[in-house]
């Protein structure tokens, strides 16, 4: 998938992932899309409530030899 | 005789149109009722207040997490430093320390080591404990490099996201007082210094209020 960023939130616990991508969403302007992975199970539904929640549509989430990677797009 | 049965059908017949209106009246105003609350739910910025009593290493987490994530999902947060929790707006957030004397529920395990000696749980008596010098030292130091090494953000690092990110950091100034403290020992990042008075009428208004 495209994306115009990329966040590496590796190794990191709740809520850094989800913090972290949120300052990431402010650098980026509406309709570009960042990329994050992450290693935190926890992340999976976190960032999906986030999406929910902050109205930026997650694009797609898939586990990739023990990552996590997310697609979201900015609103 | 028709007479009699226009004047008896007339009032019926009003009653059921007026019992007809009504009941429109009463679907069209809770479907619109219904929108109109959606309508301010989804313009209101969500808000959260958090009270936050407690000056330990352990427990200056839930606030600093909870204030930091409500602020990144775009939450108006707020969080009331009361007591102990007053140690958590000092300068130096090194001295935070953890205490697993009188908690049965802290597991104590190494950081360190292989992992047969990590796995060890250490459950050792409140008796002995008490009695080793510089016990709370050492299971601070424990502590911090397990959340070293979990990738746990240290605290300091978590509150600098918190004001970051505009979360309002309030203290108590009837506990700034009790203990003797001086405003110039707090970060200058404090909002305000004030009492009970303040706060609640901020946590009424509060779509989530919580008490840690």
């Amino acid at each position: 998938m495209q994306f115009d960023k990329e966040l590496d939130a590796r190794g990191l616990s709740c809520p850094l992932p989800i913090l972290k991508t949120k300052k990431a969403l402010n650098e980026l302007t509406s309709g570009q899309v960042l990329k994050v992975v992450s290693t935190d199970p926890g992340s999976v539904k976190d960032m999906e409530a986030f999406a929910n929640q902050t109205g930026n549509p997650l694009l797609s989430a898939a586990e990739e030899n023990k990552d996590y990677v997310f697609f979201l797009k900015k609103k | 005789m028709a007479t009699i049965a226009k004047t008896t059908m007339e009032p019926a017949a009003g009653d059921a149109l007026d019992r007809a209106i009504a009941q429109r009246i009463d679907e069209l105003f809770e479907r619109r009722l219904e929108a109109k609350l959606a309508e301010i739910r989804a313009s209101k910025t969500p808000s959260m207040t958090i009270i936050a009593t407690k000056g330990t290493l352990d427990w200056a987490y839930p606030p600093f997490i909870l204030a930091s994530t409500g602020a990144a999902l775009g939450w108006d947060v707020s969080i009331f430093f009361t007591f102990y929790g007053l140690e958590l707006l000092k300068k130096d957030l090194r001295k935070l320390k953890v205490s697993p004397l009188g908690n049965p529920a802290m597991p104590m395990k190494m950081p360190m080591g292989p992992q047969w000696f990590k796995s060890i749980q250490w459950n050792i008596p409140n008796a002995v404990q008490s009695l080793i010098p510089a016990y709370e030292h050492f299971a601070t130091k424990m502590m911090k490099k397990t959340i070293k090494n979990t990738g746990v953000a240290p605290i300091a690092e978590l509150r600098s996201l918190c004001i970051d990110a505009g979360v309002s950091l309030i203290a108590c100034q009837m506990t700034v007082d009790l203990f003797g403290y001086k405003h110039d020992q707090f970060i200058p990042e404090v909002k305000e210094y004030c009492g009970a008075a303040t706060f609640l009428p901020m946590a009424r208004d509060a779509d989530v209020s919580l008490f840690i």
